[in-house]
C-alpha cells in the first residue's frame, strides 16, 4: 500500500528554490532514507511533508487517514514554560499513564516520565521524542536527524527499535540521516538529494552510483565497506572523519 | 442584594479579569509575547477616543482597536521585522494617538485617569456582566484549544505533524489577548494590564511543574493580587490598579526569592 506520494513537487523558501521537480514515494513497511550534503533540502523536504511548508508547485498526496509520527531534531524548549516528560508525551492528544509507561520502556527511557523536558540529555530528548511518535501509532514514520546526540550504543539501540518498530507496527519509515554507515545497513532504499533526487535505489546501488561517490567522496568507500565487511562489529565510524 | 455593594463588584469584577488572564497570560510569557500584549492593551486607548468621537459604546472601540492592533502585530511577527522594535513603536504611537484623539473631543469630560490605571470601584452590574462574559468566553477559548495552543507554542513543525495549523491557535490567542483588554481596561486601565497577564504567570513558573499547574496557580495568585489590592488600596487610600499591581509584583518577589532557596525548584529553573 502507498503511503505517501510526492509529484513534482518544488519548494521555495525566502524566495530561493530550494527543491526541485521531486518524485517520491513510500510504501507501508518500507524504510526509506534521505541522504545529502548540508543544505541538500532534506529537512525542507520533511518539513512539506508534514504541512509545514507549502508546495510551491506540485503536490504531496497521502493515504486516507494516514497517521503521522514526526521526530525533530532537537529544539529548543523555553525555560519558561514547565513540561514533565509524561505531560509532552500526551501532547496534542492524551494517552493512559499505563500506555505512556510502556512507551518510555520501549524507547529505552523508562522512570523519565516524570522530569522536566529541560533537564534531559540529548540522547535522553531523542528517545522521547520518538517515544511520543510512536504513541499514537503512526503509518508513516518521519525521522529528521533522529540519531543526533546519541551516543554509539543509543544509535544501535535506536536502528534495533526502529526495526521492531517497523515489524510490529507495519509503518512506513521516511528519515534524513548522514550516519551513512548506518543508513547502508538500516534501509530499504536510499534517496540521494541535492535540490533534486540525484539517484536513488537500493543502498548498495546508490552506494556505487557516481552521482553519490561525486557527493561524498572517499567517505562512501569507507561506509560501503563498513557495511559489506564489518556489519557484525560495533565500530566506530573512523573512515567517515577522514 | 450583594451586588449592591461596590466593593463587592469591584472584587467580583477583579477576580474575573484575573481567571481570564491566568491562562492567557501563561501563553504570553512562554511565546515570548509580553510587547504584543502591550501594544494590544495600549491601542485600547485609541479605541476609547474613537467611541467617544463616534458616541459608540466604548467596549466596542475598544474590542475593534485592539483587535487590529493585534492582528496587525500578529500578522507581521512573521515576516522577519525586528519585532522588538516595531512593537515599541506601535505599542507607543497607539498610545500617544489615542490620548492626542481624546483631546479633540470637545464638551465631553471623560475621566482620562480612568482609562489609564482603571477604576475599579465605578464598576456597575452592567459591567461586571460584561467582565464575566468575557472572561467565561476567554476562558473557553483556552479550554477548549489548549492541547493544540500548548503543541503549537512548544514547536510548530511537532504541531503540523499532528495536523494543528499554528497560524490558527496564534489567531485565538490574537482574539482573547483583545477580549482580556476590553473587560480588563475597567478594572487596571491600560497601562497596567499588560502586568496582570504577565506577572502572575512569572510569579507562578518557579512553584510549576507542568503547563496545567502554572495556570492555576497563575490564576490563584492573580486572583489573589486582585483582592488583596483592592483590600490594600482601601486602608492605604491608594489607587486601586497600582495598588494591585504593586501586591503582584510583591507576591512576584517573593516567589523569584521562594524559587532560588528551594532546592528542588532549582531544578526546573535552572540551565
Amino acid at each position: 500500500m502507498t503511503l505517501l506520494t510526492i509529484e513534482h513537487l518544488d519548494v521555495d523558501l525566502g524566495g530561493q528554490p530550494i527543491l526541485d521537480s521531486i518524485q517520491l514515494s513510500i510504501e507501508r513497511g518500507e524504510i526509506v532514507t534521505i541522504v545529502g550534503p548540508n543544505g541538500s533540502g532534506k529537512t525542507t523536504l520533511l518539513r512539506a511533508i508534514i504541512g509545514s511548508l507549502a508546495p510551491a508547485r506540485g503536490r504531496i498526496q497521502r493515504a486516507p487517514g494516514l497517521m503521522l509520527g514526526y521526530v525533530p531534531q532537537r529544539f529548543h524548549l523555553d525555560p519558561t514554560l514547565p513540561m514533565t516528560v509524561s505531560r509532552f508525551m500526551g501532547l496534542p492528544r492524551r494517552h493512559a499513564p499505563g500506555q505512556i509507561d510502556q512507551a518510555l520502556e520501549r524507547a529505552g527511557a523508562a522512570g523519565l516520565g516524570r522530569q522536566q523536558m529541560r533537564s534531559l540529555s540529548g540522547g535522553q530528548f531523542q528517545r522521547i521524542l520518538l517515544a511520543r511518535a510512536l504513541l499514537e501509532s503512526p503509518d508513516l514514520l518521519i525521522l529528521d536527524e533522529a540519531t543526533q546526540g546519541l551516543d554509539q550504543r543509543g544509535v544501535a539501540d535506536f536502528y534495533r527499535q526502529l526495526e521492531t518498530v517497523r515489524r510490529e507496527l507495519g509503518c512506513g519509515v521516511l528519515m534524513v540521516s548522514h550516519e551513512l554507515h548506518v543508513v547502508m545497513r538500516a534501509s530499504d532504499r536510499v534517496v540521494c538529494l541535492n535540490g533534486a533526487i540525484c539517484c536513488e535505489g537500493t543502498p548498495e546501488r546508490v552506494a556505487s552510483s557516481p552521482a553519490y561517490r561525486a557527493m561524498f567522496g572517499h567517505d562512501t568507500q569507507d561506509a560501503f565497506a563498513l557495511y559489506r565487511h564489518d556489519h557484525s562489529h560495533q565500530q566506530a565510524p573512523a573512515g567517515l572523519a577522514s | 442584594m450583594i451586588l449592591d455593594d461596590f466593593q463587592v463588584r469591584a472584587a467580583l469584577a477583579g477576580i474575573g479579569v484575573a481567571l481570564a488572564a491566568a491562562p492567557l497570560g501563561c501563553f504570553v510569557v512562554w511565546r515570548r509575547m509580553a510587547y504584543f500584549g502591550d501594544a494590544t492593551a495600549h491601542a485600547a486607548v485609541l479605541g476609547v477616543a474613537l467611541s467617544l468621537v463616534l458616541s459608540t459604546s466604548i467596549l466596542a472601540g475598544v474590542l475593534t482597536t485592539s483587535l487590529v492592533m493585534a492582528t496587525v502585530v500578529s500578522s507581521l511577527s512573521g515576516r522577519g521585522y525586528a519585532m522588538d522594535t516595531l512593537l515599541g513603536v506601535m505599542a507607543h504611537s497607539a498610545l500617544a494617538l489615542g490620548l492626542v484623539a481624546v483631546s479633540f473631543v470637545s464638551g465631553v469630560r471623560i475621566d482620562l485617569m480612568a482609562y489609564l490605571f482603571g477604576d475599579i470601584l465605578a464598576v456597575g452590574k452592567w459591567d461586571l456582566a460584561i467582565i464575566w462574559a468575557g472572561a467565561l468566553l476567554v476562558l473557553g477559548l483556552m479550554h477548549w484549544r489548549w492541547s493544540s495552543l500548548l503543541t503549537a507554542t512548544l514547536n510548530t513543525d511537532l504541531a503540523h505533524a499532528s495536523g494543528i495549523a499554528p497560524g490558527r491557535e496564534q489567531l485565538i490567542l490574537t482574539l482573547s489577548l483583545a477580549v482580556v483588554v476590553a473587560v480588563a481596561l475597567k478594572v487596571v486601565g491600560v497601562l497596567l494590564i499588560a502586568a496582570l497577564l504577565i506577572i502572575p504567570a512569572a510569579t507562578a513558573r518557579p512553584f510549576s511543574r507542568t503547563p496545567e499547574s502554572m495556570a492555576l496557580l497563575a490564576a490563584l495568585f492573580g486572583a489573589g493580587s486582585t483582592t488583596g489590592g483592592l483590600q490594600a488600596a482601601f486602608w492605604l487610600d491608594t489607587p486601586t490598579g497600582p495598588t494591585i499591581v504593586s501586591l503582584a509584583a510583591l507576591l512576584f518577589l517573593l516567589s523569584s526569592l521562594a524559587g532560588r532557596l528551594t532546592p528542588s525548584v532549582m531544578k526546573t529553573t535552572r540551565q
